[in-house]
């Protein structure tokens, strides 16, 4: 029995199977048709099922309602009873002359320049730390482990940390800066005003990078040896390896990675809900911030619910041109 | 397959010239200054007395104590926080990876109607924000309050509920590309030899997965340990976790800044510990399961 708990792996079945889903679905039939499974796949989708249901597709069906409702402090108690409103929500969250609806956009964008800042530069650390960890030396552990320990430290710990770090008299930054390399007039200001930007960036950069790293360095291990033999033993450099070998390897990591690196980023509430606070400056006001101080501090959930909607058709339609951009670049040449 | 050695040989047989020596020191420097800066300040305010913290900085502190290690306790009630967290990250893990080891097992070794629906709605469900739930979940918690009088608003069960939001679709989509990767072969052997579904699943497939479960496990506990957004709007004073709760140093009068470092290294270090020790599992589990 034991030989059956713990079989030995077969590397050949491994790479048959992966990724190669035709012979996987010409060899599928044979076991599970001889024992009838009938409704076994669905009994033990079942409570999978019933979860998504409960905690997903319920609460996004009544979210749709909801932006159609006037929904005030009044009518939380009993929101069925809340006035039907059509489209007036959409109309007051899109009415960019309105003060609502200005601040909206104006959130969408410095949201938008957010996410384009953070992702670039996080993919830039990451792949920079992965492809100079590829090759072993000593000392290669160990900071491996240092440059995850920011994507380990708990969200709310690791910011409120960068926010004592930005206090303006007692913190390290303008110590830094001000004190020690004389580089501003006087201590700045960083968590209110136009400062406020950069500082969110250097956060989020700082906790999104490390995982770019973790995954371009899973991506990395999937590259044949072979590859780096044959081009040195050709006599290419290890800068033209980089180039030639490692970067096009990764092209297939790096499009889920961009996607997930947006998704997360354009997201985030910790970071700056940690930063700054229920209410961020305007110039770092991210969508989430919005969305929930329109919703739980000025009690407005139909309009909270509007910009919700808004935002998922954004986030499909860009995921949506995403993968078919990409799945098309990936048939080309190779080049994108 | 499992446990691929990460610390391969090295890459290239010919030596690398001085310029990729000399571009890897300063990067690598700058990076682990840029990674390491934050828990440089953690660790030595930790240590420093509320006068020299609510001063200027000082790289090194002019007089170390540990009294904030012992104030911490007794500001905020810190061990109920840690509790709360606990029971709540580390239930919210149980639950998701269990549901999601039937699911994806049913997804990978079984076609039926159905299939694609399933797969494109958990993936789907992934992307989107975590604010689009919150607002309906709120609701839907108060009226079923209001109208059975189970108060799932404020309580842990309800908090552990809306934590799937998350961590459920995530460990589906991980754990489907695992076991993909895992032998069709052994379980089909496992089954000849007379071993139901339920069998095969757990005598062979379980086991030959153990570092992508460990990986959705160390990654479902870490996000549920570090939520803030679902933590502050659905607890109240019994139920509060760790991520609410260390805004109480923040007093109307002080910023208990020393007792905040140390009360932020306390509740770090049981995670980082622990994610450091299973990090090769979790690049192993992603190397299979996402990076394909």
């Amino acid at each position: 029995m034991t030989s059956t708990v713990t079989p030995p792996v077969r590397k050949t079945g491994s790479g048959a199977d992966r990724g190669d889903g035709g012979a996987r679905r010409r060899r599928l039939p044979r076991l599970p048709d001889r024992i009838r499974h009938g409704g076994l796949p669905y009994l033990l989708l079942l409570p999978a099922v019933l979860l998504e249901l409960l905690v997903h597709i319920v609460p996004m069906v009544i979210g749709i309602v909801m932006s159609f409702r006037e929904l005030t402090q009044f009518y939380i108690n009993n929101w069925d009873k809340a006035p039907w409103r059509a489209f007036d929500n959409y109309k007051i969250v899109v009415d960019f002359d309105a003060p609502l609806g200005e601040a909206l956009l104006h959130s969408f964008y410095v949201t938008c320049l957010f996410t384009v800042i953070t992702v670039g530069l996080s993919w830039l650390f990451g792949m920079a730390a992965a492809i100079m960890l590829q090759e072993n030396f000593r000392g290669r552990g160990l900071l491996r482990a240092v440059f995850l320990t920011p994507y380990a430290l708990p969200v709310y710990a690791a910011v409120i940390t960068w926010a004592f770090m930005f206090q303006r008299d007692n913190g390290i930054i303008n110590h830094v800066l001000h004190d020690q390399l004389g580089l501003t007039d006087e201590p700045s200001f960083w968590l209110i005003g136009d400062n406020s930007f950069i500082a969110l960036v250097v956060v989020a950069v700082w906790k999104s990078w490390p995982f770019a790293f973790l995954m371009l360095m899973a991506g990395l291990q999937n590259i044949p040896r072979e590859l780096y033999e044959a081009a040195s033993i050709d006599g290419a450099g290890i800068w033209q390896q980089i180039r030639k070998i490692t970067l096009p390897s990764l092209r297939p990591v790096n499009q889920v990675l961009v996607l997930v690196l947006f998704l997360w980023t354009f997201n985030d509430f910790n970071t700056p809900y940690v930063l700054f606070g229920d209410s961020a400056p305007e110039a770092a006001n991210l969508i989430s911030i919005h969305i929930y101080q329109s919703s739980f501090v000025t009690w407005n959930f139909g309009t909270g619910s509007a910009m919700s909607v808004l935002l998922l058709l954004f986030l499909l339609l860009v995921t949506a041109v995403y993968l078919v951009a990409t799945s098309r670049g990936r048939k080309g040449s190779g080049a994108v | 397959m499992p446990s691929k050695p990460l610390a391969g040989k090295a890459r290239s047989p010919l030596a690398p010239p001085a310029s990729f020596l000399w571009t890897r020191r300063i990067i690598l420097a700058f990076l682990t200054a840029f990674a390491l800066l934050p828990v440089y300040v953690m660790v030595s305010s930790s240590l420093k007395p509320l006068e020299d913290v609510t001063g200027k900085f000082q790289w090194i502190p002019s007089e170390i104590t540990i009294r904030p290690y012992f104030d911490i306790w007794d500001t905020v009630p810190l061990a109920h926080y840690f509790v709360n967290s606990l029971i709540v990250a580390g239930a919210a893990t149980v639950l998701s990876v269990t549901i999601a080891v039937f699911s994806a097992y049913a997804v990978s070794r079984y076609r039926f109607r159905g299939k694609r629906v399933f797969t494109v709605t958990v993936l789907s469900t992934q992307m989107f924000p975590g604010i689009l739930f919150l607002l309906p979940l709120f609701l839907i918690f108060v009226n079923i309050g209001n109208s059975t009088g189970v108060a799932l608003y404020g309580s842990r069960g309800g908090l552990i509920l809306t934590y799937l939001t998350f961590s459920l679709p995530f460990s589906i989509w991980m754990l489907i590309g695992y076991f993909d990767s895992i032998p069709r072969d052994l379980d089909e052997a496992a089954m000849v030899d007379g071993c139901g579904p339920f069998g095969a699943l757990f005598r062979v497939v379980v086991p030959a997965a153990i570092p992508g479960i460990v990986a959705v496990s160390v990654y479902a506990f870490m996000t549920a340990w570090g939520e803030v957004l679902f933590a502050s709007v659905m607890t109240n004073d019994e139920t509060r976790t760790l991520a609410v709760g260390l805004q109480g140093y923040a007093t109307q009068n002080d910023v208990y800044w020393n007792q905040i470092m140390a009360a932020s290294l306390v509740v770090s270090v049981p995670v980082v510990a622990g994610f450091l020790l299973l990090q090769r599992y979790l690049v192993a589990g992603l190397t299979a399961g996402a990076v394909k």
